[in-house]
């Protein structure tokens, strides 16, 4: 994997946010960047590449890439569902809506659907409690989940893959 | 209606734009502050009698007068933007519908603080926030509020976004410097405190987003004005995050003078207990405070109404009283049950502990898995006093408070809900389904 022209000005812009000799600040950041341009996962290829970057030993950013639940190690399905499933979640009835997505999907917790479209996940409080149940999909929130809005979520998901190919 | 000061605006049409926050009074607060000495801010923020939002209420003006001042070395600004206490979604309000406040606020702490380089550590997971905390940085960077020599004055100060990546440990202020500087979010022992060996080793004043947003009104109507909301020292206007079984979740800014009856119960409010349920438990202040049973939580053992203040909500301390944390009001039901609810919050901590100290690392997890046994019907009579006796050996005994807040609710349920547990274990088969 490599960074494009345009994404090495980014990553330039990121170290400059720090003071002199404090480029490892970046660390986090350029961890995202080459996250979302590898596919929304970090192989150790991408990791290295960071670590190149900031003239880190390899050895620091895995210890930094295996310490955060953001950073996905193992490649990950086209949509990454992440269901709240922390104590007010689970009074706004997240158990069934956990349940209810792995029987739609036919998978597991932790699991990726055979055409490697869905990979759902479990996660601790998202700071959405007072619009629960939610999940997490990308970059935005799915809030006030019922049956329906999953279904309705699974299908635009669907439609935006076909057309994409 | 109690006064508002922070979401008085957030209703206006477009008032996340900078030209629509300026023409509606934005940035006086600015334009004020370079008038003023800096030690003269501070001394604004101490009269106002500010404390921290972030959950430990210590009184800002305070933690900026510790601020070390060695020459020439930098000092640093930091906005704790990690909100990730279940309950808690207050800031990410703020910053998502009226980011320029909270830029405003870092503005003027920045002046007065000697802060040059300023940051804001928010919570990986709010992405989309960044975008739009990126956009109002750039904003006001246009309009002259930020960059070089700004307003004239010589003061330097740019503002820049951290993103985090999952991981509640970085709310807590060490661990976030640390992963500030590029590393895992290992909690640092304290003292020292950052305000003297903070960010890279430089004197940090890390703060709360609500307690910088709340910076803007102080300096607009005097800290002797802002002081006089409220009751004794929980002064001025508090955000709380109100959620669980009420009928209207949200956030809410009160003005620290009404009970808690009022603000569960009255439709300005959470607008009461949906399908006509009663109450039967809540959490006031965040995941890591105690839970209390309804009749605790509306009356004190001395039979006082509770009120919405720092010190009403603590009375009685752990026995029969919780805190005001976070202001994460969450709201348990009569159908709810308590074991349940506590069982997902250990496996909160469990998962979240950074795993440095022992009694933290090893006694979350043990505390979710007897929890687990109990709720699913498997559990034991002795399992309750085990559970009792690990809460109480985690407490005190760790680097952070993550291994406190783990302890806490555990301690609670069992002192306030011990018949639940006990129905678990002895009807097994029902607690299975
Ligand atoms: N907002 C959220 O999402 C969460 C909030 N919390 C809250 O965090 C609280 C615990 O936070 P801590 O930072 O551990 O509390 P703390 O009491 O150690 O410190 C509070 C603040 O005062 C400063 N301070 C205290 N004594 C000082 C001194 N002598 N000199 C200079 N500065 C001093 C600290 O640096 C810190 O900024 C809990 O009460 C909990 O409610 C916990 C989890 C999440
Ligand atoms: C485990 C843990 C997590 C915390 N998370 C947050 C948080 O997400 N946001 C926050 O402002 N303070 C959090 N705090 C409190 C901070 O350590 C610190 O007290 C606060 O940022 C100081 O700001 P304030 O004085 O404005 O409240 C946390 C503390 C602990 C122990
Ligand atoms: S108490 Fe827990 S979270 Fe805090 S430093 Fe120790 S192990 Fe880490
Ligand atoms: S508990 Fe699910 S978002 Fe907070």
């Amino acid at each position: 994997m490599k960074f494009s022209e345009e994404k090495l000005k980014k990553v330039q812009e990121i170290i400059e946010r720090y003071p002199e000799g404090k480029q490892k600040s970046a660390l986090l950041p350029l961890l995202h960047l080459a996250q979302e341009e590898n596919g929304g996962w970090l192989s150790v290829e991408a990791m290295d590449l960071v670590a190149g970057l900031l003239q880190l030993k390899p050895i620091e950013v895995y210890e930094v890439a295996t310490f955060y639940s953001m950073y996905n190690l193992k490649p990950v399905g086209k949509y990454l569902f992440e269901v709240c499933q922390t104590g007010p979640c689970m009074l706004k009835g997240s158990d069934e809506i956990i349940n209810y997505i792995k029987k739609k999907l036919d998978i597991g917790v932790g699991e990726t659907t055979s055409d490697g479209m869905f990979t759902l996940k479990t996660v601790e409080c998202l700071g959405a409690c007072g619009y629960a149940p939610m999940m997490q999909m990308g970059k935005y929130y799915k809030e006030h989940l019922t049956p329906e809005k999953v279904d309705q979520i699974i299908d635009e998901c669907r439609r935006t893959a076909a057309q994409n190919n | 209606m109690g006064r508002k000061l922070l979401l008085d605006k957030a209703h206006i049409e477009g008032i996340r734009n900078y030209d629509v926050y300026r023409r509606n009074g934005g940035y006086a607060a600015v334009e004020k502050a370079f008038k003023m000495a800096p030690a003269d801010i501070v001394e604004e923020v101490k009269k106002s009698g500010l404390r921290g939002r972030g959950g430990a209420g210590f009184p800002t003006g305070m933690k900026w007068s510790f601020l070390a001042k060695p020459e020439g070395v930098a000092r640093y600004l930091v906005c704790n933007a990690d909100e990730s206490e279940p309950g808690t979604f207050k800031d990410r309000y703020l910053m998502e519908f009226i980011p320029h406040l909270l830029i405003e606020g870092l503005i003027v702490s920045s002046f007065a603080l000697g802060s040059n380089r300023t940051y804001i550590y928010i919570r990986g997971e709010y992405a989309w926030i960044v975008d739009i905390l990126e956009q109002a940085i750039a904003e006001a960077n246009q309009a002259g509020f930020l960059g070089k020599n700004i307003l004239g004055t010589g003061f330097d100060c740019q503002i820049y976004v951290q993103r985090g990546a999952g991981a509640y440990i970085c709310g807590e202020e060490t661990a976030l410097l640390e992963s500030l500087e590029g590393k895992r979010g290992n909690p640092r022992i304290k003292p020292p405190f950052p305000a003297v060996k903070g960010l890279y080793d430089c004197p940090t004043v890390v703060n709360n987003v609500e307690t910088l947003a709340a910076i803007v009104p102080i300096l607009n109507i005097g800290g002797e004005e802002y002081a006089k909301i409220g009751v004794g020292r929980s002064t001025g206007t508090k955000l709380i995050s109100a959620c669980g079984n009420i009928n209207k979740p949200g956030i809410y800014e009160i003005d620290m003078t009404i009970s808690v009856e009022e603000f569960i119960y009255s439709d300005e409010y959470c607008g009461g207990i949906p399908n006509g349920k009663k109450l039967k438990a809540c959490i006031p202040g965040g995941s890591s405070v105690p839970i209390l049973p309804a009749n605790l939580l509306l009356k004190t053992v001395k039979g006082e109404k509770r009120m919405m203040t720092y010190e009403s909500l603590a009375d009685g301390g752990f026995a029969t009283g919780s805190m005001m944390g976070s202001g994460g009001f969450i709201v348990l039901d009569e159908d709810q049950c308590v074991v349940r609810h506590t069982m997902t919050l250990a496996r909160f901590y469990r998962h979240e502990s950074c795993g440095q100290c022992s009694p933290c690392r090893e006694g979350t997890g043990w505390m979710e898995k007897i929890l687990h046994n109990i709720e699913y019907g498997k559990g034991k009579m002795s399992d309750i006093d085990l559970l009792w006796d690990i809460q109480s050996k985690i407490e005190g005994n760790t680097i952070c408070p993550l291994g406190d807040a783990a302890a806490w609710p555990v301690a609670a349920a069992i002192r306030h809900f011990r018949d639940e547990f006990e129905w678990h274990v002895l009807n097994p088969e029902e607690a299975q389904k």
